[in-house]
């Protein structure tokens, strides 16, 4: 301690000091949000978040849905969408919806897992409705993504593109790209439809099934691709592209050097 | 003939023994000797022929390959190999030995790759090969029959990419192919026919892909090739065109000799193409069948195109309205013709037998049956080059058209506003093309006079004597000048009266084209012009001129 206390006006003892009350406040902060992600993982909502999800609901969706998630003019009724469907929407960043379009993009989330938990616990207790998947419904491990790419190519490729990359829709609407999407929400997507998608409940995808699609589409994502640059898996389009650009130029190079060259 | 001569040639060495042996019986040496002399002469746009050929030498080659493990049969079976998420899925063999040949045969994928990149570089060869011969002119006489062996080569070139892209039997080719289905169908009255006759039965029955294979690995590579051969002994007996420059005139050709200069760098070109080639199938994946799965008659997957070269025809299906402003549908005495398919292929075909048409409408609108062996430079032809530039901005759009999906998902924008501009495009582009690619020959060719005539700007100012500021120009050498001065000045042709004093429909068309083509023009600087322009800028100081002369030679 002696030594300690000799060493106190050392001029690194304030950075010392700094680093150590960083490390302190950062270590609580991972230790507190860690049990913030462990309460979430739970489908049973406390009365006092159901409150609190009000409490969200109304000074941050009420201006389209309505005050009772009733719905308006310019926003659905919410009655009966379920947790999944805003764990979804309001998880992926969609809502709060940026502004009016043909359809909600994905933007950086404006609500933390707590506050997203307890808006979901809100709309969930207006009317029984898809719940959020558990973590086994969406384990990877489990599926088979042989299965997986038979639905996916005859019930998704038509409008999300076969290797999952997304497409155009009619009037600016599109489906979007499903690389990088965590396995909770597109499992959720099937589950609810959101936007335009429709939906594909456990009667017409099962909760098995809609497994292996998660599967197959994260063999796509994580697998580096066999055939080298992928061109953004868009088909023939990027591949002619790539060649009336990069290949033309390169050979276009290559005569001009041949021909610069006197025999 | 004059080895009936005593003499007889006795060589000395093991090599020589047998090379003479060889060459009394093949007569190899007069061979050589005729083509080896054959002068190529040197510009970079000359090569892209060249391209398209070895691009053919390596499909053929890997075509080969591929060939070995192909099966073109639609006979069901189950997958069994090392893809993992086609594992238990039904599909024909024809798309079960494309999977073995990417994924389980040592160097299928890299050939499959290398077959399709060479495919796409073949057909852009082809094409880019044929916009330099079109805006230079070297179809005109003698070798308007040779731009038509081109012309057919290109259309073979996409039957073979749409054949060989058909093969493997996934759902994007099988798309394409319910579209040649729909065409064949869109044909009033014999369209069935020749859809069930093409299909043996209904679309897609159990025949299409090996009749499409023997078409791929067969009759169109025949084709190709004796085109090819017909192609090039035309290029031999006309002798190869050439810009114009010192030297040059329609009776020689300035360059190199085949052998042995041009032979090696040629052979040399071979090997960059296919190393290029090897560079991409390598590291860049083409037609990834495995994520479009086993062809299935129901689903489209977004995002669904055919091969560029395939393109303009998917682009003009999409650009014609379904039901708008009327249905377009014809009901003729209990017969359906669905004009939406066939109406958009009509312009189409029309544009390709303009393209066939062209070196006779030329020569017909110009009055001109010389033959031309020195090529024009783009500018110096402002008809040609204006109306290529509006053919190539009718195809263009139409290409684009079948990419309107990816664009309005890549640049945040709706798909049917793109197609809307599109169709606007369809009409009013050509006609704009035409326009301004005119407008920018005519310009071009005004700073080229002026170059001629007055020099290029140096940018250095000089103050005269008598306080006088003026910029000096540097006279340009006379071999950069033959270029600029060197062309062939067309002039409206009205129209005029026959043997019979009659001046027929046909010709007053032709007068009015001329009239379109060569009312505006400019004209190359004669001699006296060069004189009298030299006459007026004689207090210049000659010495600066003089200077950078000489350092532009030595480059």
């Amino acid at each position: 301690m002696k030594a300690l206390s000799q060493k106190r006006r050392h001029p690194m003892a304030a950075l010392a000091l700094l680093v150590m009350a960083l490390l302190l406040t950062g270590g609580l902060y991972a230790v507190a949000t860690t049990t913030n992600e462990a309460k979430a993982e739970t489908t049973t909502y406390s009365a006092q978040d159901i409150e609190e999800g009000q409490k969200l609901f109304q000074s941050n969706c009420s201006t389209c849905h309505g005050m009772k998630a009733q719905g308006t003019s310019s926003g659905p009724s919410l009655i009966g969408v379920g947790a999944s469907s805003v764990d979804f929407q309001v998880g992926t960043g969609r809502m709060p919806m940026q502004m009016q379009g043909p359809q909600a993009q994905v933007k950086p989330k404006q609500f933390n897992e707590e506050q997203t938990d307890q808006l979901a616990a809100y709309v969930a207790s207006l009317g029984a409705g898809p719940t959020v998947p558990d973590a086994k419904d969406v384990d990877i491990a489990d599926g088979n993504s042989a299965n997986g790419a038979k639905i996916f190519l005859a019930n998704c490729a038509m409008c999300h593109n076969a290797a999952g990359q997304g497409g155009a829709l009619t009037r600016g609407k599109y489906a979007p790209s499903l690389m990088g999407v965590s396995e909770k929400h597109i499992y959720e997507a099937m589950q609810t439809g959101p936007q335009n998608m429709p939906v594909f409940n456990d009667a017409n995808i099962t909760p098995d099934e809609k497994r292996d699609v998660i599967t197959y589409l994260k063999t796509l994502d994580n697998n580096t691709t066999v055939g080298g640059f992928s061109l953004g898996s868009l088909g023939p389009v990027s591949e002619g592209l790539f060649i009336w650009t990069i290949g033309l130029v390169v050979v276009i190079g290559f005569t001009v050097w041949l021909t610069s060259r006197a025999a | 003939m004059s080895t009936s001569t005593d003499f007889e040639y006795r060589p000395t060495t093991r090599t020589g023994r047998i090379a003479n042996y060889v060459d009394t019986r093949v007569g190899g040496s007069s061979i050589v000797k005729e083509f080896g002399r054959k002068i190529f002469p040197d510009h970079w746009t000359f090569m892209f022929g060249e391209v398209a050929l070895y691009s053919f030498v390596i499909l053929l080659l890997s075509g080969t390959f591929l060939a070995l493990w192909y099966d073109p049969t639609m006979t069901s079976m189950e997958y069994k190999g090392n893809y993992v998420p086609m594992q238990g899925v039904e599909m024909s063999g024809a798309y079960a030995s494309t999977l073995n040949i990417s994924f389980d045969i040592r160097g299928g994928l890299f050939l499959r790759q290398l077959h399709h990149w060479s495919a796409l570089l073949f057909a852009m060869a082809v094409a880019v090969h044929m916009l330099r011969v079109f805006f230079t002119g070297a179809f005109r006489r003698p070798r308007e029959l040779n731009w038509v062996v081109g012309c057919v080569l290109f259309i073979l070139a996409i039957v073979a990419g749409f054949s060989g892209y058909s093969l493997p039997d996934d759902v994007l080719s099988g798309n394409g192919l319910r579209i040649a289905d729909a065409i064949a169908k869109s044909v009033p009255v014999v369209g069935t026919y020749i859809s069930m006759f093409m299909f043996g039965g209904e679309f897609p029955g159990h025949a299409i892909i090996g009749r499409l294979y023997i078409v791929h690995v067969l009759i169109i590579p025949a084709l190709i090739l004796m085109m090819i051969v017909i192609h090039l002994f035309m290029v031999v007996v006309h002798k190869h065109t050439q810009f114009a420059g010192p030297g040059r005139t329609e009776n020689n050709v300035v360059g190199y000799p085949v052998g042995p200069v041009y032979a090696a760098k040629a052979g040399g070109f071979f090997f960059i193409v296919f190393g290029i080639l090897a560079a991409i199938a390598g590291s860049t994946t083409i037609n990834a069948i495995w994520n479009y799965g086993p062809y299935d008659p129901s689903p489209v997957q977004a995002g669904s195109q055919p091969d560029w070269y395939m393109g303009f025809s998917d682009g003009g299906l999409r650009l014609m309205p379904g039901s708008w402003p009327f249905s377009w549908e014809i009901n003729l005495f209990g017969l359906a013709i669905p004009l939406a398919i066939l109406l958009p292929l009509i312009p189409m075909a029309g544009m390709f037998g303009a393209m066939f048409a062209w070196p006779w409408i030329e020569r017909w609108v110009t009055r001109d049956n010389r033959v031309h062996n020195i090529l024009d430079r783009p500018r110096n032809a402002p008809f040609r080059t204006a109306v290529g530039a509006a053919g190539v901005t009718f195809y263009a759009v139409q290409m684009i058209a079948a990419s309107g999906d990816l664009i309005a998902t890549h640049f945040h924008v709706a798909v049917n506003d793109v197609i809307y501009w599109l169709r606007a495009l369809y009409f009013v582009g050509p006609i704009l093309a035409f326009i301004i690619a005119r407008r920018f020959c005519l310009a071009l060719q005004r700073k080229d006079r002026e170059i001629v005539l007055h020099g290029r700007e140096s940018g250095r100012i000089q103050a005269l004597p008598h306080g006088e500021f003026v910029e000096v120009h540097e006279p340009l050498d006379e071999y950069r000048r033959y270029k600029l001065v060197d062309f062939q000045d067309h002039q409206v042709q009205p129209a005029r009266a026959n043997a019979k004093g009659k001046i027929t429909a046909g010709e007053k068309v032709r007068g009015r084209l001329s009239h379109l083509f060569f009312e505006d023009r400019v004209s190359p600087v004669t001699p006296a012009e060069l004189e009298a322009a030299h006459g007026h800028h004689e207090p210049e100081p000659v010495a600066v001129g003089a200077g950078s002369h000489a350092s532009q030679i030595e480059k």
